[in-house]
């Protein structure tokens, strides 16, 4: 299982480098939500991915699974929501303002 | 007794939250918000106080003991950092209530004033990666709304750069941590040091640590990674700048000096090499980037990365006189790169520019602002009496104690063409033909601004005369960080 995953993220970060290296803003913004994806799963992936009971007092089990990374990326994808939220909102700030979502004629220059 | 060490982190954030309940009304923020800054200040002189002369102190929250449990470890480095941040906070926050226009106070500026705070602090005192990565982000999504804060079309435009640069970084460090969870099982930074020595720092542990190492360089600008940082940085208001200039950076080199002198210290010959590299080459490239700007705040925005390019040489020379220089410099570039940078501002104020070549004559019209301007360059450049001078030659003489003649080369001559841009500021923008009638000039009085921007000058002045003392007490902290056994023993408590 986690030999599958291994390969499912590095399709994810190909897809989201391929997605941040592209010229317009939106896809950029899919690309950055993407490898925040990809960055996850590799947390859960590379701590073990368990099969054992929840970590709750009472349940003796045998094995319980460990509660830090899903916390972790709990607490990771929450962050992720609200920064995915704010950058959409200031791309389309910057899109009025600026009448264009082309990272070409967003660069600006010095004489300004 | 321990419970102090939450203070610095719940204080500005409670007080941020309060102050989104009345937007509207300017006069209580303001004096909510001065009055939360003093404490804030009083506590952090009382916490570097109290773990100097007593031991260090760890909080486990929640009573959970120290690998299982959430801990916050002050030290004498983390209680250094946090006075440090403590006092550009407080001149920051005096500076914006004069210059800030007040529709830009109203909205929300101070609620994300204290959200930035706390998550500089939390970054300093924090024991484990996790809330680490937490607090990093804390820090900077706060510092993402009061970048763009105003809205300008410039701003905008840089913000979306700066924002997507360090939600990239951002999610590079959640690759870093889970790689070091993998090997090390553990995010405490107190374990991870035990675990790593155990293990004997060797092929993977190096690549996670030149990870460590890129994302940590993203956010203190150093040699590759500091394309951001120019442009982003000129677009807020001066007070926003100065405290980004002087504080966010320093939160990204803070992390450095702990991540490599606790947990990545023993492959010294490999890790340190790179670093040292990586120093000469920001500091060069920086200040290079400074002598071929004609704008006021351009030129202090280059320095920022040059300057960076000193403290990290401190950490690559790895002895307690680098490091105690490494920490001095930090301490002095953050009370005077923030002043350059309310000066600024200032001279932005006077002339409705920070365009050099329209400047011109200040000297005549303020001779106040131009020779306080003054000390803090030369501050800055490095000229004895003042504090630029002491770090400067505590780095230099450390890397010729240790045979690193290359880097000290770069350093003394980066230093000389430090002085070349300060003083093409001071020509253009100080002497010369005057560019305001008299009439303008009587009106645009600044006395008031300068005012607040000169308890930094005066610290970057005492920090000079008062050089012994202050290397006396940070010669104590870069023994200490080089002992990783004492910030070990008192988190795991063995």
């Amino acid at each position: 299982m986690e030999i599958l995953m291994i390969f499912t993220i590095g399709v994810i970060f190909t897809v989201s480098t391929y997605l941040i290296l592209t010229k317009s803003l939106l896809r950029v913004i899919l690309g950055v939500i993407m490898l925040g994806h990809g960055a996850h799963l590799l947390l859960l992936t590379l701590s073990g991915l368990k099969q054992g009971a929840p970590p709750l007092l009472g349940e003796e089990a045998v094995a319980y699974a460990d509660p830090l990374p899903q916390a972790l990326i709990l607490t990771a994808i929450v962050i992720s929501f609200g920064v995915t939220a704010f950058l959409l909102v200031l791309a389309y700030r910057t899109y009025k303002e600026h009448k264009t979502d082309d990272l070409d004629q967003l660069r600006g220059n010095d004489d300004e | 007794m321990n419970n102090i060490v939450i203070l610095p982190i719940l204080l500005p954030l409670i007080v941020g939250v309060i102050l989104i309940l009345f937007p509207k009304n300017l006069k209580l923020q303001r004096v909510i918000s001065g009055l939360t800054m003093l404490t804030l200040l009083g506590f952090s002189l009382y916490l570097a106080h109290i773990i100097y002369y007593g031991e260090i102190l760890a909080l486990e929250l929640g009573n959970w003991p120290a690998p299982f449990g959430i801990v916050l470890v002050a030290d004498n480095l983390a209680a250094f950092m946090v006075l440090l941040s403590s006092i550009v906070g407080v001149i920051c926050l005096f500076f914006g209530f004069q210059t800030l226009s007040e529709e830009r106070q109203k909205g929300h500026y101070f609620s994300f004033y204290f959200f930035l705070l706390t998550g500089v602090n939390g970054a300093f005192l924090t024991g484990d990666l996790f809330n680490l990565f937490v607090f990093f982000e804390v820090m900077l999504i706060s510092s993402y709304i009061l970048i763009v804060h105003g809205g300008t079309k410039y701003q905008l435009r840089e913000s979306l750069k700066y924002v997507i640069i360090n939600i990239f970084a951002s999610i590079l460090f959640i690759v870093a941590i889970s790689y070091i969870y993998a090997v090390t099982g553990t995010l405490n930074l107190a374990d991870i040091a035990v675990k790593v020595s155990e293990l004997e720092q060797t092929g993977v542990l190096n690549v996670i640590a030149i990870l460590f190492l890129i994302v940590f360089g993203m956010k203190g600008a150093i040699f590759p990674l500091y394309f951001w940082l120019p442009k982003s940085y000129y677009g807020p208001p001066a007070a926003v700048a100065a405290l980004f200039g002087g504080l966010l950076t320093k939160v990204g080199i803070y992390a450095l000096i702990r991540m490599f002198t606790l947990v990545f210290n023993h492959d010294v010959s490999f890790t340190h090499t790179i670093i040292m590299v990586l120093a000469g080459a920001t500091m060069f490239f920086g200040v290079l980037g400074a002598v071929s700007q004609f704008d006021f705040k351009r030129i202090l925005t280059f320095h920022i990365i040059s300057q960076v390019g000193y403290m990290i040489m401190g950490l690559a020379i790895f002895t307690p006189l680098a490091i105690a220089g490494s920490l001095y410099h930090i301490a002095h570039n953050i009370f005077v790169k923030s002043a350059l940078f309310l000066y600024a501002g200032a001279a932005q104020k006077v002339t409705g520019t920070t365009d050099l070549k329209k400047m011109g004559g200040l000297l005549k019209t303020h001779p106040f602002l131009g020779w306080t301007f003054f000390v803090s360059a030369m501050a800055m450049a490095g000229i004895p009496p003042l504090s630029g001078f002491f770090s400067k030659f505590a780095l230099v003489l450390s890397g010729i104690q240790e045979e690193h003649y290359f880097i000290v080369f770069v350093a003394l001559g980066v230093g000389l063409l430090t002085i070349f841009s300060m003083m093409k500021i001071f020509i253009y923008a100080f002497w010369g033909e005057q560019k305001l009638t008299d009439e303008e000039a009587k009106e645009r009085k600044i006395g008031k601004v300068v005012l607040s921007i000169l308890p930094l000058v005066a610290l970057a002045v005492l920090m000079g005369l008062a050089a012994e003392p202050i290397f006396i007490y940070l010669l104590d902290v870069a023994e200490e960080i080089l002992d990783p056994s004492i910030y070990i023993n008192s988190v795991l408590k063995e």
